[in-house]
């Protein structure tokens, strides 16, 4: 018991690092800010073992401890707490947030060296850690519901957080506006309960439900709000927009924030609150089911097309995630929660692993300018590899368990499922492997001239062939005129010396002949080369030889002599040592949970207490095995087709990587039309509601008053004395109301 | 008999005095006339046995209070004598006698016609001639004198309201310090108000 | 028969009643800043007795540390109100209450 009482120092670590940090961060300076902010967070991941710990030792029927620190809103019979529900869930949450966390703020001292705003970066990142845990830790709806905007404010903050460029504050901006939508179903959610049960504690709500029931109307409702809620911040179609944007932050925070922690906490929401989701109507879950692998396979065809490596993971991350609400609307929450923390560990090394490319390659982050980057950044790759090994299903990594789990508790739920989850597994090795292939794996191509590039030569080369052939054009056009006029001026002319001045005009009119037809050759040529220029097909990816550019190897830029000169480089020990430590974990993963035997399937009996019903496969043995054999054929099938095409070369990557794969299907841009389109008449309808219904109201009160005052003005006519009279005179009528009511009562 | 005179000897004390503060027209006589009705006060609160009070009212309004008073009409030289006669805002003086003769009457109504029950005597704070038991000053409740008694309510009841008045006596000074205090550089003048129509 | 008579706690109430409003009659009459303060001095004074009076007839010491802390308040008044006072007759020598009335609406 009393090591369980020590949870408030879980959220307080993290706390304290950011007050401190915004105390004395400045003064800290690098690189000690992060050190203390990375200390703070490794004694909270120390204090959640502890817990841990505590919570093992207990019956699994007793492994529930809430911890009230204080009475914050105490409102009639209605209070809130703040305080924390200690169960193998949160806790669960709580050791990857911490422990990821830990290793996150580790590289992030790596990462962002020579960061101007280096310490500011700390304070976020804790206070990140401390709204996350405050999300997953609150024992009622409003305290998860304040780690849950926290978290959105730090998001916020860390993808603007180089928001001197435009492009990184809007897309803050758009992170924080869409995960409006979604706070705005958690928040209805949230009254709902209050109004249905009287309460918005978790314990009390599940007690209440248990004991008296709940009508199937409201828990549908409260289900399908905070289904909403989940899917903005857990970045489900049609809310997911925000996520690939918010790539634009640091590396280490699209990490922890858009892979490791805060995505997840849609998840955890429908997990934490599943018993209400087993009272709701059938269709609710089957919609979160679709929803999941729909946007599974939505963002996985999209993460095909992309060439920056950053955008690949996001859409990748908005794709697992979808993974995870499948299994919740499977009613699997073992396989979500499994799945979570694989996913955790493989991505948040994915990322991590990405980041270091990048600060290898001198922030470039095209894959196309990568290529055999294992040569240069060994470390990076071989852990790399182990994230993408997981991601992509193969066996015995983590992602093979769990996402096999997930896609057999979808066949349990509907074939149709299944074959859409399959297939977005097989999309998603193959995307994954292509990432891998463009970075780590072919040739080197960072000095190679790019596509743009090469036409911006051979337009360079057209346009100085033109120029000189319109030069010689003009040289003959003007030596024609000086002969005509040369021959005019002759034949007017008679005399004896005819002769000779004959010869040599006639003479130049032969070479002049000349010249204009070399002229119009060169004309023909620059046209010939023009035209040759605009039908030869554009350079696209030269996986297997270089780009052929010796004609026009003069003209390019000095951009690429540059490149010629530059050599990545393996990152510092404190970025690859979470990588390593990631890629063991990533690599054990799977180890949570083994199906072989029921005593090896350790989180579902770990998670067991939490869950209202406990999810069963309704079939086993041969079956459950050749499915995942299905899965795992699917898993190379991808992994094979991207070798062959970008490895071997057998396929042109551009019959794959569609157009409108890389623009996202379009829909981005289609929502961006639709809000200043149609959608802004609507808005600027409802400004000028306000303005003239609203804020008329407003002015017009207000317009009443100062008439009114400026009558009442007069009376203040600045003599004391007057003023004395008016209180005497108050005085004496006050008396007499008394007088008067105490006759009378 | 004798408290009936001394009652009456202080009342016209009193009363004369506030008289007098009206209607001197020298603002110097006034702060005398001020001086007479302190005094006739301080009698009363004997008459009421309240000697401490009676002690404080001497010294501090008649000694203090009054001094000060003067002391600022020396200082300011306005000891001129001010014309009563003239009421240069329209309809004060009305006013002035109906808000007071009829605040007069209806306080006498009220003190005369509805009666004052004071059965169910004292006690939120506790009685004048016993200290109580719980204060560390006497363990029975012997007769003590006002002094005691309001000592000990002063420093236990009513200790948070002495240590504001505290508070408020400081920042008295200290405003007082700032208002008088002479700027250093040129005043500036005040704005004029609106000439004051005075009656003739 | 005046022997019968002893002054009862009303006497004093009306006593301090005629005080207190001529105290008000003189703050609104009077124009000299100093004398309507001598003026709200009266009433203060007239409150005070009652307080005496009222705590004497009640058998409760509340009534004479009210008048404790009204002492206090009038020093504070006092002290303050004659620092206004002594700034505004030094810029404007010889003005009265009536004087000042930049704080017209």
């Amino acid at each position: 018991m009393a090591v369980l009482d020590l949870v408030w120092l879980i959220p307080a670590f993290p706390l304290l690092g950011f007050l401190l940090l915004l105390v004395g961060g400045r003064k800290l300076g690098e690189p000690r800010a992060g050190w203390l902010a990375t200390l703070l967070m490794a004694g909270s991941f120390v204090a959640t073992l502890a817990v841990f710990g505590g919570l093992v030792s207990k019956h699994a029927e007793q492994r529930q401890f809430s911890q009230v620190l204080f009475t914050w809103l105490p409102v009639g019979r209605f209070s809130v707490d703040i305080g924390f529900l200690v169960d193998p869930l949160s806790i669960t949450m709580c050791l990857f947030i911490t422990g990821v966390g830990t290793l996150i703020h580790l590289y992030s001292i790596g990462y962002m060296h020579g960061d101007e705003k280096f310490s500011k970066f700390f304070l976020y990142l804790n206070l990140f850690a401390f709204s996350m845990l405050m999300l997953v830790l609150g024992d009622n709806m409003l305290v998860t519901f304040l780690g849950w905007e926290g978290v959105g404010m730090c998001s916020y903050f860390l993808i603007s957080f180089w928001h001197a460029s435009d492009a990184n504050a809007s897309a803050g901006k758009k992170a924080f506006v869409t995960n409006r939508i979604g706070d705005w179903g958690f928040m209805v959610a949230m009254f709902l309960s209050f109004s249905a049960f009287g309460t918005i504690k978790y314990t009390e709500l599940f007690d209440s439900i248990n004991k008296n029931g709940i009508a199937t109307t409201t828990a549908t409702a409260i289900a399908v709000l905070l289904f909403v809620g989940a899917c903005g911040k857990s970045a489900q179609f049609p809310l997911y927009l925000w996520l690939p944007d918010a790539m634009a932050g640091p590396t280490p925070v699209s990490a922890l924030i858009h892979a490791a922690t805060m995505v997840t906490s849609g998840v955890y929401l429908m997990t934490r609150t599943n018993p209400i989701l087993a009272e709701a109507s059938a269709w609710v879950p089957t919609l979160i089911a679709w929803v999941g692998v729909g946007t599974a396979l939505f963002a996985a065809t999209i993460a095909i097309a992309q060439n920056d490596i950053k955008k690949v993971l996001a859409y990748s991350t908005v794709s697992q995630l979808g993974y995870m609400f499948l299994a919740v609307g499977s009613g699997a929450y073992v396989a979500a929660i499994f799945h979570m923390v694989t996913h955790a560990f493989f991505k948040a090394l994915l990322f991590l692993g990405s980041g270091s490319v990048i600060h290898g390659m001198h922030d470039d982050q095209d894959m196309r300018h990568y290529g055999n980057l294992r040569k240069f950044m060994p470390i990076t790759a071989v852990t790399f590899i182990v994230g993408w090994l997981a991601i992509a299903g193969v066996p015995p990594f983590s992602g093979f368990f769990s996402k096999d789990e997930i896609l057999a508790a979808a066949m349990d739920k509907s074939p149709a499922l299944w074959a859409v989850g399959l297939l977005t597994a097989l999309l998603t090795a193959f995307y994954m492997s292509r990432q891998v292939f463009l970075t780590f794996f072919g040739r080197y191509r960072y000095a190679d001239a790019r596509p743009d590039e090469i036409d911006a030569a051979w337009n360079a080369k057209v346009s100085a062939l033109r120029k000189v052939a319109d030069e010689a054009k003009g040289v003959v056009t003007k030596a024609t005129d000086a002969l005509t006029a040369a021959r005019s001026t002759l034949e007017a002319a008679v005399g004896d010396d005819r002769g000779p001045s004959e010869q040599a005009v006639a003479e130049a009119e032969r070479w002049s002949a000349e010249k204009g037809l070399e002229a119009a050759d060169a004309q023909k040529a620059a046209s010939a080369l023009a035209m040759r220029v605009h039908q030869q097909p554009r350079a696209g990816l030269s996986l297997l030889a270089p780009p052929d550019v010796a004609e026009v190897d003069a003209e390019l830029t000095h951009d690429i002599a540059r490149r010629r000169e530059f050599h990545p480089h393996e990152a510092g020990w404190l970025m690859w040592v979470p990588l390593a430590v990631l890629a063991i974990a990533s690599f054990f993963g799977g180890a949570l949970n083994l199906p072989f035997w029921h005593r090896t399937k350790f989180l579902e009996s770990w998670l067991d207490p939490v869950l209202a019903h406990p999810h069963e496969l309704s079939f086993g043995g041969a079956k459950l095995v050749a499915l995942g054999a299905v899965a795992v054929i699917a898993g190379l099938a991808g992994i094979a087709i991207a070798a062959a095409v970008y490895l071997r070369g057998k396929a042109d990557p551009a019959q794959i990587e569609l157009p409108i794969l890389a623009h996202g299907w379009r829909y981005d841009s289609s929502v961006a039309a639709f809000m200043g389109g149609p959608g802004r008449q609507i808005f600027e309808g409802a400004a000028l509601a306000d303005r003239v219904g609203v804020d008329g109201a407003v002015n017009g009160v207000a317009t009443l008053v100062r008439e009114t005052s400026g009558l009442l003005r007069r009376l203040q006519n600045g003599l004391v004395r007057t003023y004395a009279a008016g209180i005497a005179l108050g005085a004496g009528l006050l008396v007499a109301y008394f007088f008067v009511m105490a006759k009378a009562g | 008999m004798q408290a009936t005179i001394v009652f009456a000897v202080a009342a016209v004390l009193i009363v004369g005095g506030a008289v007098g503060v009206i209607f001197s027209r020298n603002p110097v006589h006034a702060a005398l006339f001020l001086v007479q009705t302190l005094f006739g006060v301080a009698i009363t609160f004997i008459d009421l046995d309240a000697n401490f009070l009676a002690a404080v009212q001497v010294i501090v309004y008649a000694g203090a209070i009054v001094i000060l008073f003067l002391f600022v009409i020396m200082l300011l030289g306005v000891d001129k004598a001010e014309d009563l006669d003239v009421e240069p805002i329209a309809g004060q003086r009305p006013i002035a006698v109906v808000a007071a003769a009829g605040t007069l009457a209806l306080l006498l109504s009220v003190i005369l016609s509805v009666g004052l029950d004071f059965t169910g005597g004292a006690s939120s704070t506790g009685a004048l001639n016993e200290v109580r038991r719980s204060t560390p000053f006497g363990s029975t409740a012997e007769p003590a004198t006002d002094i005691r008694v309001l000592g000990t309510h002063l420093f236990t009841d009513y200790v948070f309201a002495f240590e504001i008045t505290a508070i408020l006596l400081t920042i008295a000074v200290v405003g007082a310090v700032l208002l008088a205090r002479r700027p250093s550089g040129p005043l500036e003048p005040l704005p004029e108000g609106d000439p004051l129509e005075v009656a003739p | 028969m005046l022997a019968d008579v002893h002054p009862t706690t009303e006497w004093y109430l009306v006593l301090s009643a005629v005080v207190f409003c001529l105290g008000a009659f003189g703050l609104l009459v009077r124009r000299n800043p100093l004398v309507m303060f001598m003026c709200v001095e009266l009433m203060l004074n007239a409150v005070n007795v009652t307080f005496v009076a009222l705590g004497k007839e009640l058998n409760d010491v509340g009534g004479q540390l009210a008048v404790f802390f009204v002492l206090v308040v009038a020093a504070a008044e006092v002290v303050v109100g004659l620092a206004i006072i002594v700034t505004i007759i030094r810029r404007r020598p010889g003005s009265d209450a009536d004087d000042v009335s930049v704080l017209k609406g």
